[in-house]
């Protein structure tokens, strides 16, 4: 999980306008269910949860399971009351979580 | 395109039994968790069609990859607002694929994503609303080529 995650946002708005959100992140999303040339399952490890908040309040969450495909693909909408910053998350398996931050402003 | 950290590789090398016993807590949901838990969801209710519009192609030639979207025709205010969303592919290994929590903030119940499919199937898509409603879409997939490393 070394590079940035990638997003795709308005940097404005009309007040109340409902934005596209797209997201991309670089992940294997190890299922658990493919074996290693010496024929050993490959432990899972994914990205097993997304958040998206907006001024610090819940805009659009997702519990992620195996059967997202690699390089989890997310696309979504909110709707921009006032400006401000978008905060996006995503959270391993093994704990770590990768932030990232969008701002927004409305005209 | 396939790489491995330093640290699985360890993990690989490192012996079966470190392997093994990382596996087994971090498989796949068992076929009788996912039932328990798209029950939790459904609550044995079948959702009511024609309000969720879903996305999937007809035909996907690589399992590994397909897009799926929905557009829920449901309001977004905080008095009635869609809660929900459960996707549901019934042949994968586990057919649970993900869970999407929507907001009055959202501005409308919409999402897309890419899924793994392990052979053709139908994919079920179902909505919770917050006055207590339940909705769902279904369409079939015809799959070429499975995707789940299998």
């Amino acid at each position: 999980m070394a590079e940035k995650p990638r997003i795709r946002i308005p940097k404005q708005a009309a007040k109340n306008e409902v934005v596209e959100i797209k997201t991309l992140i670089a992940h294997l999303m190890e299922s658990g269910q493919r074996k290693d040339p010496s024929g050993r399952i490959v432990p899972r490890k994914i990205i097993n949860r997304f958040a998206c908040s907006f001024n610090g309040k819940p805009v659009f969450e997702c519990e992620l399971e195996p059967a997202i495909a690699a390089n989890p693909y997310l696309q979504f909408s909110a709707r921009v009351e006032e400006s401000g910053v978008f905060s996006f998350s995503w959270t391993d398996d093994d704990g770590s979580v990768i932030t990232a931050e969008e701002k927004i402003t409305v005209v | 395109m396939r790489f491995i950290s330093r640290r699985d590789a360890v993990r690989l090398i490192g012996g079966t039994v470190l392997a093994g016993s990382g596996a087994a807590e971090r498989s796949w949901a068992t076929p009788a968790q996912d039932s328990a838990e798209i029950g939790r969801f459904t609550d044995g209710r079948t959702g009511e069609p024609g309000k969720i519009a879903l996305d999937v192609p007809e035909i996907a030639e690589n399992g590994n990859s397909v897009t799926l979207s929905f557009d829920i025709d449901h309001p977004m205010t905080p008095e009635r607002h869609v809660t929900d969303v459960l996707i549901v592919a019934e042949n994968n290994p586990s057919p649970r694929v993900a869970t999407f929590r929507f907001t009055p903030m959202s501005g409308r119940a919409t999402a897309a994503t890419r899924i793994r499919l392990a052979g053709t199937q139908a994919v079920t898509v179902m909505a919770k609303t917050s006055d207590g409603k339940l909705l769902m879409a279904q369409r079939q997939v015809k799959v070429t080529v499975g995707g789940c490393g299998g």
